[in-house]
């Protein structure tokens, strides 16, 4: 296994050394040296015209099992209340479903879900509903092997979950049970028609790359995403689905983990996923109090207040507050950010707003390359004339 | 109270830049460090041996030889023993080729009462490792631990963060959690540390070290496979606004009263 060099065949021509992503390549002395770190990404081998790059493939694994069929979504709720990101897989599974001419089902654990129709409002084909007192609270052991049975049992191809906080803990688990392979955080999904794989393209490295990855050999396919990748599609009330109601049967599960509580973060009356227009403050803001000023522009306009990691490590602002890789995905309409410098690790959290404005007073900050509009400028000045006019006019 | 902490090397990437000619990431100058949520999982093995007095901290991490400078800066942070597995066949392992490898090195050191890991890392981001581990072992797993709030008795409760709040969950060990940067503030190095760390051997361990089968490990093993690798195009096409701040302003005002937003 790895990658080789054929020097006999190199003629240090030097195309591989811009294809490494990495940078790893490097012409000395007429010939190619790899330096440590390889991913085995085969970038290279493409841009070698002399083929002098070789990487073994992986032997052939046990061949596909053909009877698995249907896409499938993890319908996420908590104590009732289904999640948005629900919505938004559905969307996106509709989509994966109708190039494969497949059934789109969702999967819902929970008690007394409300709702329940809607999943098939958008675009489930089959709700498969485990019912019952013991899964009222989100419980990842349960959650874990019910799943498993369900996947098992009824052998989709292709199964993505939301990456929330319960998604991104228990999904890995079914994945590594099933032995099949699992991509986190797709922000783009694709089949292949030819032999329906399922392309899995997610960003890497903070942002600064994007990588497209298949399962090739195992069943199902798996897949996270981030809330507010996928917009929801508009509901359809007539819609004809099928809810299938499964026994719950607790006996047969075993729990590793107990849960003592559940304490609600009353702190946290801010939900900026969900907001329509978010003010966001970074390091330029420069203290905490600064982000009264923020606050102004917010009330006025009716948004929320978002922060970027940097203002966030300062203690200004709570995490709950922060947007970006290890924060929140957030999409609203209108995303203000002031005094942000737009490292692709916020951008990464961001960058799909309808429209986005950026306030800096560096003109090379990269925040302007991801703006809609632009000012250059002091926000301590241009933040409170846009708070005064809007507010008057 | 055994701790065993895995670790990534990997390279300090808030300031990676993309050389805009060849398009590829600038190297150069940038240092590998542990992964930031690494040192929460190493700080909380250390104070949770502190705590509970005995036993050792063993850090883990499964990388090319180069990582074994991130396994010294461990050992100056208070890890009693470092274990790097490397060796080529490990290249290009997925998330559960990697959990598989580092579940075979977990069981070569037999005793171990809990195993810590970050969130996630800083430049893979999947924070499936983990959770993978905990199954491949087939032990208990929490995520997302904000807080260790009581061993005893062969049992670990924990705070978990989740979105809407915190979950308090009582396992029994041995188990994986994977923790938050809220978790605790990592030391600094201590001089005893430092010294430490120059003179302290880490074991490396090969794929026959740890008594692996060749096919599940690196490539070969990995059920996923990366089959592109692009750079994401960002088209820009902002508008920046000229002239004197106060009719910058109005221009956006205006902007955005024609996208109907204000």
């Amino acid at each position: 296994m790895g990658i080789e060099i054929d020097f006999e065949q190199c003629t240090g021509c030097g195309n591989c050394e811009p294809a490494c992503p990495f940078g790893l390549l490097e012409v000395v002395d007429d010939k190619v040296r790899l330096k440590e770190g390889c991913t085995l990404c085969s970038a290279c081998q493409e841009a070698c015209p002399v083929d002098a790059i070789l990487i073994e493939a992986a032997p052939a694994a046990e061949t596909t099992s053909d009877e698995h069929r249907g896409v499938w979504v993890f319908a996420e709720q908590r104590h009732g209340q289904l999640k948005d990101v629900a919505y938004e897989l559905l969307a996106e599974g509709r989509a994966l479903a109708d190039i494969l001419q497949t059934d789109l089902s969702a999967v819902c654990f929970g008690h007394n879900i409300t709702e329940i129709n809607q999943l098939v409002a958008h675009g489930a084909d089959k709700v498969y509903l485990v019912d019952s007192p013991e899964l009222a609270e989100n419980l990842d052991d349960l959650y874990t092997q019910q799943f498993i049975e369900l996947i098992q049992e009824y052998k989709p191809e292709i199964v993505i979950a939301g990456a929330t906080s319960l998604g991104r803990a228990f999904i890995p688990r079914v994945a590594a049970v099933l032995k099949t392979g699992l991509t986190a955080d797709c922000t783009g999904l694709d089949i292949d028609p030819e032999n329906r794989l399922l392309q899995q393209t997610r960003p890497t490295f903070g942002g600064n790359i994007m990588a497209t990855i298949i399962c090739q050999a195992r069943r199902p396919q798996m897949a996270t995403v981030r809330p507010r990748v996928f917009k929801k599609n508009t509901p359809e009330a007539g819609r004809k689905g099928q809810v299938i109601k499964l026994d719950f049967d607790r006996e047969r599960i075993t729990a590793k983990t107990k849960l003592l509580n559940f304490v609600k973060d009353l702190t946290e009356t801010v939900k900026i996923e969900e907001a329509d227009v978010i003010v966001s403050g970074g390091r330029g803001l420069g203290k905490a109090e600064n982000f009264k000023m923020l606050d102004e522009l917010a009330s006025v306009i009716g948004a929320a207040v978002g922060a970027s990691r940097a203002a966030v490590d300062e203690g200004w602002i709570p995490y709950s507050h922060q947007v970006g890789q290890t924060g929140k995905t957030v999409c609203p309409k209108l995303y203000i950010a002031c005094g942000i410098s737009g490292a692709v690790q916020h951008l990464a959290g961001m960058q799909t707003s309808d429209v986005i404005v950026a306030i800096n007073d560096n003109p090379d900050a990269p925040i302007f390359e991801a703006a809609t509009y632009g000012i250059v400028g002091d926000l301590f000045k241009v933040v409170p004339m846009l708070t005064e006019k809007l507010k008057n006019g | 109270m055994n701790v065993i902490v895995c670790l990534k090397q990997v390279p300090g990437t808030t300031d990676v830049k993309v050389n805009p000619q060849t398009n590829t990431l600038i190297r150069q100058g940038v240092e590998n460090v542990i992964n930031p949520f690494d040192t929460y999982a190493l700080e909380e093995g250390v104070r949770t041996k502190e705590r509970y007095g005995e036993g050792k901290v063993t850090a883990m991490s499964m990388g090319p030889l180069q990582a074994e400078a991130v396994m010294r800066e461990a050992i100056s942070l208070g890890a009693d023993e470092a274990v790097l597995l490397s060796d080529k066949a490990f290249a290009g392992a997925d998330t559960w080729a990697t959990a598989y490898t580092l579940a075979q090195a977990i069981n070569k050191i037999g005793q171990h009462d809990i195993i810590i890991c970050g969130r996630q890392t800083i430049d893979g981001d999947t924070g499936q490792v983990g959770p993978e581990l905990a199954e491949i072992l087939e032990i208990p797993f929490v995520a997302y631990v904000s807080q260790i709030e009581e061993i005893a008795d062969g049992r670990i409760r924990v705070q978990r963060m989740v979105e809407e709040g915190h979950e308090v969950i009582e396992s029994s060990l041995p188990a994986v959690i994977t923790v938050v940067k809220e978790i605790n503030v990592p030391r600094l190095p201590s001089l005893r540390g430092i010294t430490r760390s120059k003179s302290a051997p880490v074991a490396i361990w090969s794929a026959r070290e740890i008594g692996v089968d060749e096919s599940r490990v690196g490539l070969a093993g990995s059920f996923t496979k990366v089959i592109k690798v692009f750079f994401p195009q960002r088209v820009s096409q902002s508008e920046v606004f000229q002239g004197e701040m106060e009719s910058q302003v109005d221009c956006l005002i205006d902007r955005l009263k024609d996208t109907g937003l204000t």
